[in-house]
């Protein structure tokens, strides 16, 4: 077996500055090779470069993984085992005497935003990025509009995006979803191109999708009636009063990630004969089997109370239900737990995996799967 | 009655194929696949020299629907009552499907053992197949029994006009689409009663589906279903020894030879054709396919009919799982 790059130039005479500079042309940061991953920093003693860690969020593994100089030069390096299909997000820490810094990786320009910042990204072997999720310009584009609700049960002004398909008709009937954190779907999960393409290869039927906008997510969004109420007896009775939607539970989805995944189960908890289906990604799902002690912090709590009466007293709140979650991230636990939770109640949900964290990147990797789950397209009966 | 099968018409070669038939027209065409955009067929009748008469059916089919709200709704219950029967029926398959993945990754045991639970599974899936085109067939029987369609006034209008415009047609053309709207429209204005079953017939993706005595659904890279095909209805017959597989290498995982295999012996007797982009097959009166037909084989080969019993033997000792 051919030995790793990095181990071929530890054994290059003379091992100097500008053999690691012709190295670094060549080689794209970090180095995959099979399920060898050689992560890279460049930072000598002139510097001040004391020591170096890559930092991520894989569950089970330290979070920061130190690199060791490579020889006398200025290249830091440490080797991490991924499996393939594996995608990490990660940065660069660095220690200069007492001073720490945490960075993106120079060397690496794949990044993954979030609302929060950017990360370096990590596409092991076997990881590909959707093609359904880029820009395609034979796709026919839906079209957004903005649309503003003043909200009674929120107190607030509630902005949401409306994504009518393309080839929209009033003499048609659609089904309606309704995206929490819509903006941030829309922006780093690629959700209108993945919508536009869905649409067009027939993958998902014709939907109309209500992209919604926290105000106070971390109170709106953990099981709050207030926004509960919100959904049910103000938002979608409004749209449709206007857009010509079924109208029917079977019309009716609701999907968010992480605590838009609470969010969304709360709500069709709150009114079970309402939605007819799901699309829950990485649901912040926590609960306790002992005591209330969940280590979530305060946020958690209102969670917590939900989901432990929610697993005593399990209920069918929906026909239909996609959950995911990445394997890499601290909510594999409750999310694998709920799965039999919620398939013990009757309702058919389809749950799915993926070598991946807490990340939109992952979320919009999901997206083809869910959503031709919750609204079928067409394309197994179309032969052109 | 000659019967021209075509793969996908992305590069039309329409205009030739009828110039090399010395076919003159008028032709009949049927577009109900493309759904709301039947009429845009300029360019179908460009290929045609302008001879073409859009029989429009699936507009006709809608004016049924908004003037017999009765029967719309019948229409509508029926459909839901046939997808939800479709479910059930592919729900199984996908366990099979699982079962004979397991047994292909099982390396421990004996190989005769192994192959002789993928002959039982294959059984499985032709029983399960014959069972659901039989619950298809009670449940569109018992259908145009209580709403027969001939005694349907906002029918019977458009059945005269559609048996007027294929009167004095010396072909027809069928497109592709959406298979059940075309497989409702053809059967809701009995074209085949008016004159199909005696005309030259050029078809091709859906439009071929719609000609033979089985129509299967198939595509086995979608993100759901059972991941396999799946026999959805009867088609109208005219072809009943054959099963057609539009665009089969981007449907199908066609360099899956065992994948192939069982396909091929799960529809046998029938010949499993694939139809890709420029593909044709021309059908003679007495249904004899023509040598150079591309069948997939028992071996999950994909060739020209005529070196397929050569072969046989070795198809035959092909492992499949």
């Amino acid at each position: 077996m051919r030995k790793l790059a990095i181990n071929r130039l530890r054994e290059r005479k003379p091992l100097d500055e500008s053999r690691i500079d012709r190295f670094l042309q060549r080689h794209q940061v970090p180095i995959v090779e099979g399920p060898k991953c050689t992560f890279l920093f460049r930072g000598g003693e002139d510097d001040g470069v004391d020591e170096v860690w890559v930092c991520h969020r894989i569950v089970g593994q330290p979070d920061r993984v130190p690199m060791k100089r490579l020889g006398n030069t200025s290249l830091w390096f440490t080797i991490m085992e991924l499996p393939a299909g594996s995608r990490v997000e990660y940065q660069i820490e660095v220690r200069r005497a007492e001073h720490y810094e945490r960075f993106n990786d120079p060397l690496n320009p794949k990044l993954a935003h979030s609302p929060v910042g950017s990360s370096s990204v990590c596409q092991a072997t076997g990881y590909t990025e959707p093609e359904w999720a880029r820009f395609d310009p034979d796709s026919r584009p839906g079209e957004l509009l903005e649309l503003s609700q003043a909200s009674g049960a929120l107190r607030r002004e509630s902005h949401c995006r409306v994504y009518l398909p393309a080839r929209f008709s009033t003499t048609h009937r659609y089904p309606l979803l309704v995206v929490h954190d819509g903006d941030d779907f829309l922006e780093f999960a690629a959700m209108k191109n993945v919508l536009d393409n869905l649409i067009h290869r027939r993958d998902m039927a014709e939907t109309i999708v209500a992209f919604t906008n926290p105000g106070d997510r971390t109170r709106e969004y953990a099981n709050s009636a207030q926004h509960a109420r919100f959904l049910h007896s103000e938002l979608i009775p409004r749209l449709e009063s206007e857009l010509p939607l079924l109208g029917t539970p079977a019309g009716r989805c609701l999907m968010g990630a992480s605590f838009g995944g609470v969010a969304s189960l709360s709500t069709a908890y709150r009114y079970p004969d309402f939605f007819g289906s799901l699309l829950v990604q990485s649901g912040s799902f926590v609960f306790t089997d002992i005591g209330n002690e969940h280590g979530g912090g305060p946020a958690f709590d209102p969670v917590v109370r939900f989901m432990n009466r929610y697993r005593a007293k399990p209920r069918r709140v929906v026909d239909r239900m996609y959950q995911s979650c990445g394997i890499y991230e601290p909510l594999i636990v409750p999310n694998r737990s709920m799965v039999d939770v919620f398939r013990g109640t009757g309702m058919d949900v389809r749950y799915s995996e993926a070598r991946d964290g807490h990340s939109w990147e992952d979320w919009r990797d999901r997206l083809r799967e869910g959503l031709s789950w919750i609204y079928p397209g067409s394309a197994q009966y179309f032969y052109e | 009655m000659t019967v021209v099968l075509l793969g996908p018409q992305r590069r039309p070669s329409l205009d030739k194929l009828v110039c090399s038939l010395g076919l003159g027209g008028p032709f009949a065409t049927v577009t109900a696949g493309w759904q709301e955009r039947e009429k845009d067929d300029s360019e179908l009748d460009r290929h045609l020299g302008g001879r073409s008469r859009n029989l429009h059916l699936w507009h006709r089919m809608q004016q049924v629907f908004g003037s017999d709200p009765e029967y719309a709704a019948a229409h509508r219950a029926r459909r839901s009552q046939l997808l939800e029967l479709q479910e059930n029926y592919q729900l199984g398959l996908s366990h099979i499907v699982q079962f004979l993945d397991e047994l292909r990754h099982r390396t421990s045991g004996s190989a005769a053992l192994r192959e002789l639970a993928v002959e039982d599974a294959v059984n499985v899936l032709r029983g399960m197949d014959k069972q659901h085109i039989r619950r298809v067939a009670e449940i569109q029987g018992r259908f145009y029994s209580d709403f027969p369609p001939h005694e349907r006034p906002s029918v019977a209008e458009h059945r005269a006009e559609v048996a007027e415009l294929m009167s004095d047609a010396a072909a027809v053309v069928i497109t592709g689409g959406h298979i059940v709207e075309l497989l409702d429209a053809l059967h809701l204005f009995n074209v085949n009663a008016v004159g199909l079953h005696r005309l030259p017939i050029i078809a091709w993706s859906a439009g071929a589906m719609a000609l033979t005595s089985r129509v299967v659904l198939f595509d086995e890279h979608a993100v759901r279903g059972p991941g396999c095909s799946e026999v959805f209805d009867h088609g109208l017959g005219l072809l009943p020894e054959v099963t057609v597989f539009p665009s089969a290498k981007q449907r199908l995982r066609t360099n899956d030879k065992q994948n192939l295999g069982l396909l091929a012996r799960r529809f046998a007797p029938n010949t499993c054709i694939p139809l890709d982009p420029g593909a044709r097959v021309v059908i003679g009166s007495d249904g004899t396919l023509p040598a150079d037909t591309p069948v997939i084989d028992d071996a999950g080969i994909m060739r020209p009919m005529q070196v397929v019993g050569g072969d046989d033997a070795q198809a035959g000792n092909q492992p499949t799982a």
